[in-house]
């Protein structure tokens, strides 16, 4: 049997004296939709973070693909096929929209650091950039610097980008916070159509955003994971229930 | 989506070498225009400028990193260069005059190499300070070791010691200009397509958002340290023409003098746009030669310039043109032909009325005791009675009125130039949906 694409082994993470994430350990099947939620401070974007190479762990190990990752710098991680999105848009803003998602194609294209090419003559390169654009919906808005960009229209580059050097593993931090409703169900659409056949880890907020998306669910209290399995259960689970959301809550979604 | 189609037809090059050939032949015929000595020699401190800006604006434009210590690759490949020029002069080996650039240019790629390790760790404040404290760091050495720097003297050198090249030796003014003209020309080419190349377009990337690119695959430190080296090579390239050109190199070449005298450059001409810098270069330098002729206040009204532009223009004379792109696209420049010759003429008056007071107010300081006529602009006038300050504190008066009341205007052809008069039908149409 394959390694996980993501395992993680009592992880853990403080900031002088707090600590943030006590000894999680979590297995995340290649292929699968995972999603993870928790109530707020519960130690989400932390755990991206470390997972993403933003952080190091104060001890535990993070797995990709069987391969220790913990405490490398984010670009390794990178070219090792894991490619995140940010809470908060983290783009290129003064660069044009087709330019922001280039530049997230370049290293998976091997172009490294080249100087001795231009960019006008590598067809392929921009063709994929205009693809994706197709994809995110954003063709129109081509040659547009993506700091004058929507709301909206700057979350779907946040997923151009992530998307763009064709990682194994997508890991989405909140893509719809912030959304109107019809924006997040566009968005859904959009991340269901992206990241097909990849393996997506999202922390999210909207309970229909995930119990529509995700094949998993780990609800994440305190820096501690206490329950992770399908949908159906989590919902039914009595400690979820007590520690997070509410019957109400969970019967809504 | 015009750049698609570029993209498509390879026309890119085509119209990078039109464009190329353009400026050649326009500095090519230069000399014709200007050729007085004067001229020659202005123009070729001009080019050496132009050099060094434009490798600056790959830092600060480009790469997002201020530098306050930019004179070290420029002075550094310059003493290389010079060395070079004396070893060639003296054994004789067979390399001729233009290619000194090439060594002084790996002089400064490789001191940029160096230092870089590890000043580009970090980009903003802290790159900042780095870059600040090697350049003082640079400048005493540069008093320290005068076995390489010469101590106060600096070294000096032979332009026409290395072998001939094609019969040309470089005794003459002129044929200077056309070496340096040549490597202006080349570096400034070489420069654009750098801005092309995925590392060019990469240090934009970490210029907007250095920690996104991390997330992307790119290490943002190595990004900087490649901008760096070629920025340090272009500078050395420039030091290397100033010591052919100038056949002296002295310590003021790695000053902090000489490293704010490119920002100031490069910041007046415009950080944002490729051709900026040129412009900051040549207005700097036209400043500093032509202006420093005709009155000893010039530095003054250079900083007068430099506040203007830092305080109502921060993306430099540059922006200026860029600007006017919109406009161009609507085609109705021939709109804005009048007011901005008023603006112009309201300029000449409140400038005229401005210089006149300053230049009266120097005079009556530093002239000799009981000496109180001076000439200013043809004419002899006497400070010692109402009439002249009373004419210039007018004409500044005056001045500072009609622009005040010209701004709106110009600021309502300017937009009506842009949008092509859609607003006001938008407007009007607006108004019927409320009727």
């Amino acid at each position: 049997m394959s390694a996980a694409a993501i395992k993680l082994v009592e992880l853990n993470k403080g900031f002088g004296q707090t600590p943030i994430i006590r000894g999680v350990n979590l297995e995340i099947a290649k292929g699968e939709r995972h999603a993870i939620i928790g109530p707020n401070g519960a130690g989400k974007s932390t755990l991206f973070h470390l997972i993403s190479g933003r952080y190091t762990p104060t001890s535990g190990e993070i797995l990709l693909n069987g391969e220790r990752i913990e405490g490398k710098p984010p670009y390794e991680i990178f070219r090792r096929g894991l490619s995140r999105s940010f809470q908060i848009t983290n783009i290129f803003p003064r660069l044009s929209v087709f330019e922001n998602v280039r530049c997230g194609l370049m290293w998976t294209m091997g172009y490294g650091y080249a100087f001795w090419k231009v960019v006008e003559a590598e067809k392929t390169l921009n063709d994929k950039a205009d693809e994706i654009l197709e994809r995110i919906g954003l063709t129109g808005r081509r040659d547009t610097p993506a700091g004058v960009l929507t709301y909206a229209e700057q979350r779907a580059l946040e997923i151009g980008i992530t998307i763009a050097g064709d990682a194994e593993v997508i890991i989405l931090d909140e893509p719809t916070a912030g959304m109107s409703a019809s924006e997040t169900s566009e968005m859904v659409k959009l991340i269901r159509n992206v990241t097909e056949g990849k393996t997506l880890v999202m922390v999210e907020h909207d309970m229909g955003v995930v119990f529509d998306l995700a094949d998993k669910i780990s609800v994440l209290v305190y820096g501690r994971v206490i329950a992770s399995d399908a949908p159906a259960r989590i919902r039914e689970n009595a400690d979820v229930q007590e520690a997070y959301l509410g019957t109400e809550y969970l019967a809504d979604a | 989506m015009t750049d698609i189609k570029y993209l498509k037809s390879g026309g890119h090059w085509r119209r990078w070498f039109i464009g190329l050939a353009v400026v050649a032949v326009v500095v090519a015929l230069l000399p014709l225009l200007f050729g007085s000595p004067f001229a020659v020699a202005v123009m070729t401190q001009m080019g050496i400028a132009i050099v060094f800006a434009l490798s600056y604006n790959m830092l600060l434009g480009q790469g997002g990193m201020l530098s306050f210590g930019h004179a070290v690759y420029f002075g550094f490949g310059g003493y290389f260069a010079i060395h070079v020029m004396n070893y060639l002069s003296d054994s004789g080996v067979p390399i001729p005059l233009p290619f000194l650039p090439v060594f002084g240019g790996l002089a400064g790629l490789l001191l940029g190499l160096c230092l870089g390790s590890f000043s580009t760790r970090r980009a903003g404040t802290v790159f900042a300070m780095i870059s600040l404290g090697l350049g003082e760091l640079m400048f005493s050495a540069g008093n320290i070791f005068s076995r390489f720097f010469g101590g106060e003297e600096g070294i000096s050198g032979d332009r026409t010691g290395p072998v001939e090249f094609f019969g040309f030796n470089f005794a003459r003014e002129i044929q200077v200009y056309y070496l340096v003209a040549f490597w202006v020309l080349a570096a400034g080419f070489l420069i654009y397509l750098y801005t092309r190349t995925p590392v060019g377009r990469l240090s934009n990337a970490v210029r907007d958002n250095e920690e996104r690119l991390e997330f992307i695959g790119y290490s943002q430190r190595n990004i900087r340290l490649i901008t760096l080296a070629g920025s340090g090579l272009f500078a050395g390239i420039a030091g290397s023409l100033t010591a052919i050109a100038y056949e002296i190199l002295t310590v003021e070449a790695l000053s902090g003098h000489t490293s704010g005298n490119v920002l100031v450059m490069t910041f007046l001409g415009g950080v944002g746009v490729f051709f900026g810098p040129i412009i900051g270069a040549i207005v700097l330098n036209l400043l500093s030669t032509v202006l420093s002729t005709l009155t000893t206040l010039w530095l003054l009204y250079l900083g007068i310039l430099f506040l203007f532009i830092v305080l109502f223009l921060p993306g430099g004379i540059a922006s200026l043109i860029m600007m006017h792109r919109p406009v161009l696209a609507t085609g109705r420049l021939k709109s804005l032909l009048v007011p901005y010759l008023m603006a112009a003429l309201y300029g000449v008056i409140l400038l005229s009325g401005l210089i006149g007071l300053l230049e009266m107010a120097h005079f009556a300081k530093f002239a000799a005791v009981g000496n109180t006529t001076m000439e200013f602009l043809g004419w002899v006038l006497d400070i010692e009675t109402v009439l002249p300050w009373a004419l210039f504190g007018g004409l500044a008066v005056a001045g500072v009125v009609l622009i005040k009341k010209h701004i709106p205007v110009v600021a309502a052809a300017y937009h009506d130039a842009v949008t092509g008069g859609i607003a006001q039908d938008a407007k009007g149409k607006v108004g019927e949906a409320e009727a």
